[in-house]
């Protein structure tokens, strides 16, 4: 296969997941815009009145709805997509177990803000990371380009027949959705087949045929039953291994994407960045590893061993590749744009940390909670945790594992 | 307007039941009896959707289930939330010619809390947006799968768990939201009221709210023993009362035009075939802290309230 000829546009964020969704042949979108409102539906909008995509677009009441009718119209047989932010997601959060635990495979955008009180809008973590629990593939961006290519594969990966999981795509608000960058577009053919139609698996029904997984007449099923302790921990047990199971197929389906864009991101699901020989490294998500990889530039060149490795994949997490990318590593700075209250350290620390307990050589780490609220993480900053990770190889020890950096103390 | 459907008790003997025998409902389940009595004017293929409740529970444990249609529950406050999902599904399947049948008709069961409650922003939202659905309310009056707990269509008076009948305030101190009239204030083309004691009108009228283009709203009274504490066996006995009573009337609103359903419409007519609310009320143990003298003030709100909304009723009707 080779590299399919495309065309350039002047998008931001919001306009390329917009523009992913439009040439994906999506048969219903409902959203709501609760505080705050993205870009991402009035643009599809706009297509859908226009006569550009032939989708039904439901503007319903609330998130609660959106989620909720994304996941009945899945369940009936269409392909569906939403998107949300901060409190809406919140509103979501029940749903989106419900979604999960149908097995309807709804693909969503998340741009990415910070939770109220006090009421902020802008770039944050805290909306999706409060979510990883839910059962939903989780795919960070770093720059709009991959929030356009993401979207795509995301379809692909959720309705594959071993996953059957919604999967989101999260990319940082104003950082990528409303700054305007040059995406690369495939042609719409080219989308339309790579995502194909919406493929349904057979399951056994109540009477013992196999059946269509999806509302049916012919073939009626029964979905969203009540479930107690003698089948429901089997049913959860079967979320995690299609978990598990995803992390091949995200790898595979990131792969064959690449073979016609030209473009990959790591190996789907992480992205290192000069981290071969790297004595000392930060971890993140999301659009401050474009700014990081500016730093290790600059530190390379002064001959600082330093790498960067951003986790693009969070849920299903890749516990083997980031054990395996940070084997010789000596100190690593795992930077949160959340923090989980109480606890010791944001929540990407706590998986890395985790993470590396196991390995043979025990990297140091250090947690740095950066950029609550979108507050700005500039590269004198991120100078700053490299020259710690420098500290601490020298002295072998970490004085103080979990900071906050850029706030007034 | 729907076509008019002509049916024989033997025809619905014949239809096959879509609600099969073996669930789990009490013993003189109301909603249950009402759910079987709606699915026989199904008129072909049909999805059903359900809102967390008593119904809900007692037809699916995994891996049984009584539904021998399609049918999915997702949560307790968006029920016509998932209908409008599954009907724009169909929509835009057809359009492309994936939807093997011409239509599909898509109904959605909640219970009071699910309508009246938790449930009434999405059931809005759906009924503005216009979706081709049915919604039916079956109001047993509290949330019973919880264990009687008062909701918005709990009468006044009445004990629940969250409205004892206490020393100080004896039962729910608030009236019952007129649900209908705010569905029909919504300018959908059609909301009725109907009751499992009036079985044929309630068939009729389910057929009516599948056949409507649009969304249409069908209210039925399901009386429950459990929590309205009377015998199993008189199930139908107190939603005929309640009818009989002007406790509950029986009408329909098509396009806006409010009309008397025939029970009703004999008690319009003739007044003195009117039973006493306290008929209703003395039947059911849930009333039962009322029947003192020093209570007799709570009877009296409750005989004038519900005057008021069948006077009200009337004039709609354009009766009185």
């Amino acid at each position: 296969m080779t590299v399919v000829k495309q065309e350039v546009l002047a998008l931001n964020g919001d306009e390329a997941v917009a523009y992913a969704v439009k040439q994906s042949d999506v048969d219903v979108v409902a959203a709501y815009p609760i505080t705050p409102q993205t870009i991402i539906v009035e643009r599809f909008s706009e297509y859908v009145h226009n006569g550009e995509v032939d989708t039904e677009f439901m503007c319903v009441e609330s998130e609660h709805s959106a989620l909720t009718a994304c996941l009945t119209a899945t369940a009936t047989g269409a392909r569906t997509f939403t998107a949300s932010a901060s409190a809406g997601l919140a509103l979501m959060h029940e749903i989106l177990y419900v979604t999960s635990g149908c097995r309807a495979p709804v693909v969503m955008a998340i741009v990415n803000r910070a939770l109220s009180a006090p009421i902020n809008i802008h770039g944050d973590h805290a909306d999706s990371m409060v979510e990883r629990d839910a059962c939903w593939i989780q795919i960070y961006v770093e720059n709009s380009q991959e929030a356009y290519d993401s979207t795509i594969q995301a379809f692909r990966i959720a309705e594959h027949p071993d996953i059957l999981l919604p999967a989101m795509v999260m990319l940082d608000a104003f950082f990528l959705s409303h700054t305007l960058e040059s995406v690369s577009v495939l042609p719409d053919e080219t989308v339309r087949k790579f995502v194909g139609t919406r493929k349904i698996p057979l399951v056994g029904s109540h009477e013992g045929k196999s059946v269509p997984f999806k509302l049916d007449p012919e073939n009626p099923v029964t979905m969203g039953p009540l479930d107690l302790y003698d089948y429901y921990f089997e049913h959860k047990r079967q979320q995690e291994a299609a978990m598990q199971r995803a992390l091949q197929t995200i790898k595979q389906v990131h792969d064959e994407y690449g073979k016609i864009s030209g473009r990959r991101y790591g190996n789907g699901l992480i992205d290192p960045y000069r981290l071969e020989d790297a004595e000392i490294a930060a971890i993140c998500i999301g659009s401050t590893a474009g700014t990081t990889k500016v730093v290790v530039d600059q530190l390379r060149a002064k001959g600082v061993k330093a790498g960067l490795l951003r986790l693009r994949t969070y849920r299903p997490l890749p516990s083997q590749d980031l054990a395996k990318a940070l084997e010789n590593v000596e100190a690593v700075a795992v930077m949160d744009r959340s923090h989980s209250f109480g606890a010791h350290g944001g929540p990407i620390f706590h998986e890395v940390r985790h993470v590396l307990y196991d390995a043979p050589t025990r990297p140091q780490v250090v947690n740095y909670i950066y950029g609550l609220g979108g507050r700005d993480m500039p590269q004198t900053l991120i100078h700053e945790i490299y020259k710690d990770l420098q500290q601490v190889v020298k002295t072998k020890r970490v004085e103080k594992p979990v900071q906050f950096i850029g706030v007034r103390e | 307007m729907a076509s008019e459907w002509k049916f024989t008790i033997r025809d619905l003997a014949e239809k096959p039941d879509l609600l099969m025998p073996g669930h789990r409902a009490c013993a003189g389940c109301g909603p249950a009896v009402t759910y079987r009595q709606i699915l026989k004017a199904a008129r072909g293929p049909i999805i059903a959707t359900n809102a967390t409740g008593c119904m809900e529970v007692v037809t699916t444990i995994y891996p049984y289930t009584a539904w021998r249609i399609p049918y999915i529950h997702t949560a307790f406050e968006n029920v016509a939330a998932n209908a409008a999902g599954i009907e724009t599904a169909l929509k835009i399947m057809k359009r492309k010619g994936r939807l093997k049948h011409d239509h599909v008709d898509v109904v959605a069961f909640a219970g009071d809390g699910g309508t009246y409650d938790i449930g009434i922003q999405a059931l809005s939202g759906a009924a503005e947006r216009g979706h081709d659905f049915l919604f039916v309310l079956y109001d047993n009056e509290a949330y019973m799968n919880t264990g009687i707990q008062r909701s918005g269509g709990t009468p006044h008076g009445a004990w629940t768990t969250t409205s004892p009948a206490g020393r100080v305030i004896p039962g729910k101190p608030e009236h019952k939201k007129p649900i209908g009239d705010i569905m029909v204030a919504h300018g959908i083309p059609y909301v009725a009221t109907a009751s499992p004691a009036y079985w044929r009108d309630l068939i009729i009228k389910a057929r009516r709210g599948l056949e409507v283009e649009g969304p249409t709203f069908l209210h039925a009274l399901t009386p429950c023993p459990r929590g309205w504490r009377y015998d199993t066996n008189k199930t139908i006995e107190i939603a005929r009362l309640a009818v009989e009573t002007c406790v509950f009337p029986l009408w329909e609103v098509i396009d806006g035009e409010y009309s008397l359903s025939a029970p009703s419409k004999a008690i319009a007519l003739k007044p003195e075939r009117r039973k006493p609310v306290m008929e209703y009320l003395k039947v059911q143990g849930r009333f039962r802290h009322l029947l003192t003298p020093e209570s007799e003030y709570v009877i009296k709100e409750i005989e004038q309230v519900i005057d008021e909304r069948w006077n009200l009723l009337l004039k709609k009707c354009g009766i009185a």
